[in-house]
């Protein structure tokens, strides 16, 4: 059957069709649909993770167990799960185990651009690449049977152009899942120095291996043409390379680590120029050359954002059409959603004045006009010990003035750990849990905190609360995250203690609510302009000649304009 | 030769659903077909494009500079803001509604004026629809999409029945009626431009 697919849909009935039973997952853009996918599918067990280092390590456990198994994430996810990676590389499978990563070349939804080649290769593990949606499902079955034959994990590197791109896909009957045997085999499995120094030579000579294989293995393909341009490429990349329509010789890379260099090396011998089309680090780049193979590369194409089809044609020197420069427009930054619950908590944090240690999610976007009330923001959990950091830094007086704001799913993820670190070592920091009850900004994924699981079944949630109190913070309130009087006093007054502190501001995105709501309306006769409604910074909320008016397509009726008015212009009309 | 369109607007405004929509009529009329989306962050109120690409045989999911046969906007600044991707030739079908960047909202920046005139001077075959109107005389201000998806069916010069078929396929059972309606009056408003 044929079936246009995104690139993320496609890995999932890879992953369908190559008998694997155990996917784990921890989301994040723009992985987060491959686990969504997967779980559609009731003969594969799939679970959220709360990181991707449990993820990764639950996969590890039931590959050695003999159930096919894949782990999922973005690149910086791939940092979280760099532990288990780098030793998993030594131990090998047992049945196949294969790894998604999702890098983000132009950062759409990232805070960094992060090449995933280069830890795969520095952790010694085979990368795939593919370049379309079709090849993501074809390399998910590639991928399981390479971790086996070579004992290895196996990473299937994806960009935000593959996994969001859709693309037709023609798929296959799923093959019989077979669980294999277990057997002990402590100086696999059980790393400790002695038997991890016999390992490492393993890892070696399978890299070595697999790298005088990969003709054998048709992990490349090479085009030829007449013309005396060379170059090579993989994933989205060879798209474009063959979009521009360029008369030469392409050296496709279906596997990136290790790479083919004999074949690449007679490959440039028939050449005049060999152009190396790779987005983010000379990854082939500086290995090509250092086996003494002149190419050009970076020089050309730079290590930043996304190349495009428009680059190659200009660096090869073809046409490209005339573009006249588009007027300068007002830009159109991404917001918090009308009725979100973290607008009242940032415009108390705004009014406050507080520095504000933040982090990753929605919530970051308090960091926009008009709040712009958050002071940093690095990586998941960071916002808790970072907090940490500034008060052990400029000592007690200083740090009355500055919180930490960390969501729910990332303070499960990363944030626990940090907070453990402010009671153990005495801190102080007054900590804001935004517990929206979901994983908003990857598209409303369960956690441990929201009673469900992935598949949609009830499950225990994790109690914030009891969790902050087990650990020893003194201090754990929760307010309705929409009343903006109890959140101001629950920060006065916690941020003044000498102990640490959790304030959970409580209330599920307004995204999850399906019930209608009352819209608001304002009256502008009331309305004296005085521009406080605006200042929400809500999207429902526009400004109109002498009055401010809400979109009601948009206004998702949280009142909290309503509450701000002091002229008593807003008030609830109808649905 | 490989058609290239452009679907811009405001993230949450149905661009997605729109790009699979139009995307799955072309496979279904034996395309090959690429399309390209956007998730996560910029979802979140942002400016947000889908590419669909569709011919004999397509490589890039991307639409590049200059390359698009169709600027289908949501929103008139949006369709002002991606002009130049549009080809020599290519046409632009835009929603009049106006919906203002937070900058434009906190006061930083102004809202354009004359979007629609700016673009008729630089582009020749224009049609500009009050999809939010009409949406609002059927009652349902979330059916803006499927009133531009209307007028799509009408440019490429298809049946509004081949269409129907497909409507009613794509959205939920109790929301055909009002989405066909929807529909025929994009559809229409299209022709009668």
């Amino acid at each position: 059957m044929k079936k246009l697919m995104l690139g993320n849909e496609a890995i999932a009935r890879g992953v369908y069709e190559s008998g694997a039973t155990v996917a784990v997952a921890y989301p994040g853009t723009p992985s987060t649909e491959i686990t969504e996918f997967i779980a559609k599918y009731d003969e594969i067990y799939a679970e959220w993770a709360p990181n991707e280092k449990v993820a990764l390590e639950v996969a590890i456990g039931s590959c050695f167990a003999g159930a096919r198994s894949v782990a999922t994430m973005k690149h910086v996810g791939l940092n979280v799960a760099a532990d288990p990676l780098f030793t998993a590389a030594y131990t090998g499978v047992n049945a196949g185990l294969v790894i998604f990563v999702a890098d983000d070349p132009g950062m759409h939804s990232s805070q960094n651009e992060q090449d995933t080649r280069l830890i795969a290769r520095a952790a010694s593990v085979p990368v795939l690449e593919p370049a379309d949606s079709m090849e993501c499902k074809e390399y998910v079955k590639m991928g399981m049977t390479l971790s086996e034959q070579y004992d290895t994990p196996v990473i299937i590197r994806l960009t935000t152009r593959v996994s969001h791109s859709q693309g037709i896909v023609e798929t296959n009957e799923k093959e019989a899942a077979v669980l294999k045997d277990y057997q002990k085999d402590i100086q696999k499995y059980v790393m400790t120095p002695a038997n991890a120094r016999v390992r490492h030579r393993v890892v070696e000579e399978r890299m070595n291996r697999l790298e005088s294989d990969m003709t054998k293995l048709g992990l490349y393909t090479i085009e030829e043409s007449k013309s005396n341009i060379g170059i090579i490429t993989s994933g989205v990349c060879y798209q474009y390379v063959k979009e521009s329509g360029i008369d030469a010789n392409i050296f496709k890379l279906n596997m990136v680590n290790p790479l083919p260099l004999e074949a690449i090396k007679a490959f440039a011998e028939k050449v005049d120029c060999l152009y190396i089309v790779e987005e983010l680090e000379p990854f082939i780049e500086e290995q090509v050359r250092a086996a003494g193979i002149k190419a050009k590369g970076k020089e050309l194409f730079g290590r930043q954002g996304e190349i495009t089809v428009r680059q190659i044609k200009t660096v090869l020197g073809m046409d490209v059409p005339e573009v006249t420069a588009g007027e300068n427009l007002p830009i159109r930054p991404p917001v918090l959603c009308p009725g979100c619950p973290h607008r009242s908590v940032y415009t108390v944090l705004k009014k406050l004045k507080l520095m504000v240690m933040g982090d990753i999610g929605c919530y970051t976007l308090g960091s926009l006009p008009p709040h712009l009330a958050m002071d940093a923001c690095v990586c998941m959990g960071a916002s808790v010990s970072m907090t940490h950091g500034v008060e052990k830094a400029r000592g007690r007086a200083f740090s009355k003035n500055v919180v930490g704001i960390i969501g729910d799913s990332t303070f499960m993820h990363s944030g626990i750990t940090g907070l453990i670190d402010v009671v153990y070592n005495k801190g102080m920091s007054t900590i804001i849990i935004a517990d929206n009850s979901t994983t908003g900004m990857t598209g409303h994924q369960h956690h441990p905190g929201t009673g469900k699981t992935l598949k949609g079944e009830e499950t225990y949630a994790v109690d914030l609360e009891a969790l902050c109190k087990a650990i020893g913070v003194p201090n754990v309130i929760t307010v309705d995250a929409y009343d903006m009087k109890a959140v101001e006093k629950a920060l006065k007054e916690e941020t003044a203690k000498d102990e640490p502190s959790v304030i959970i501001t409580k209330a599920p995105c307004k995204l999850l609510i399906k019930e209608k709501w009352d819209v608001y309306q304002i009256n502008e006769e009331n309305c004296s302009s005085c521009g406080l409604c605006l200042n929400l910074g809500c999207p429902a909320i526009q400004k109109y000649e002498a009055s401010a008016s809400i979109n009601e397509a948009l206004c998702a009726g949280c009142g909290l304009c309503e509450s701000v008015c002091k002229k008593g212009a807003i008030s609830k009309g109808g649905n | 030769m490989t058609k290239n369109i452009l679907i811009v607007g405001v993230g949450g405004q149905g661009t997605l659903l729109t790009g699979r929509i139009i995307g799955n009529y072309a496979m279904s009329k034996g395309f090959d077909v690429k399309m390209s989306e956007v998730h996560g962050m910029a979802q979140r109120g942002g400016s947000v494009v889908m590419q669909v690409r569709y011919g004999k045989k397509v490589y890039s999911p991307l639409v590049e500079l200059g390359e698009a046969d169709i600027i289908f906007a949501f929103e008139k600044l949006e369709a002002l803001r991606y002009m130049p991707f549009l080809k020599k030739d290519g046409v632009i079908i835009s929603n009049t509604q106006q919906i203002d960047p937070m900058p434009v909202v906190m006061g930083m920046a102004k809202y354009p004026e004359a979007i629609l005139e700016k673009i008729s001077s630089a582009c020749s075959q224009t049609c500009f629809i009050d999809a939010l109107s009409i949406a609002k005389e059927i009652g349902n201000v979330k059916v803006v999409n499927m009133i531009m998806i209307g007028a799509y069916a009408a440019y490429i010069g298809d049946s509004l029945e081949e269409w129907e078929v497909i409507v009613e396929k794509t959205v939920p059972l109790h929301t055909v009626a009002m989405n066909k309606e929807a529909l025929k009056k994009g559809y229409y408003a299209y022709l009668n431009k």
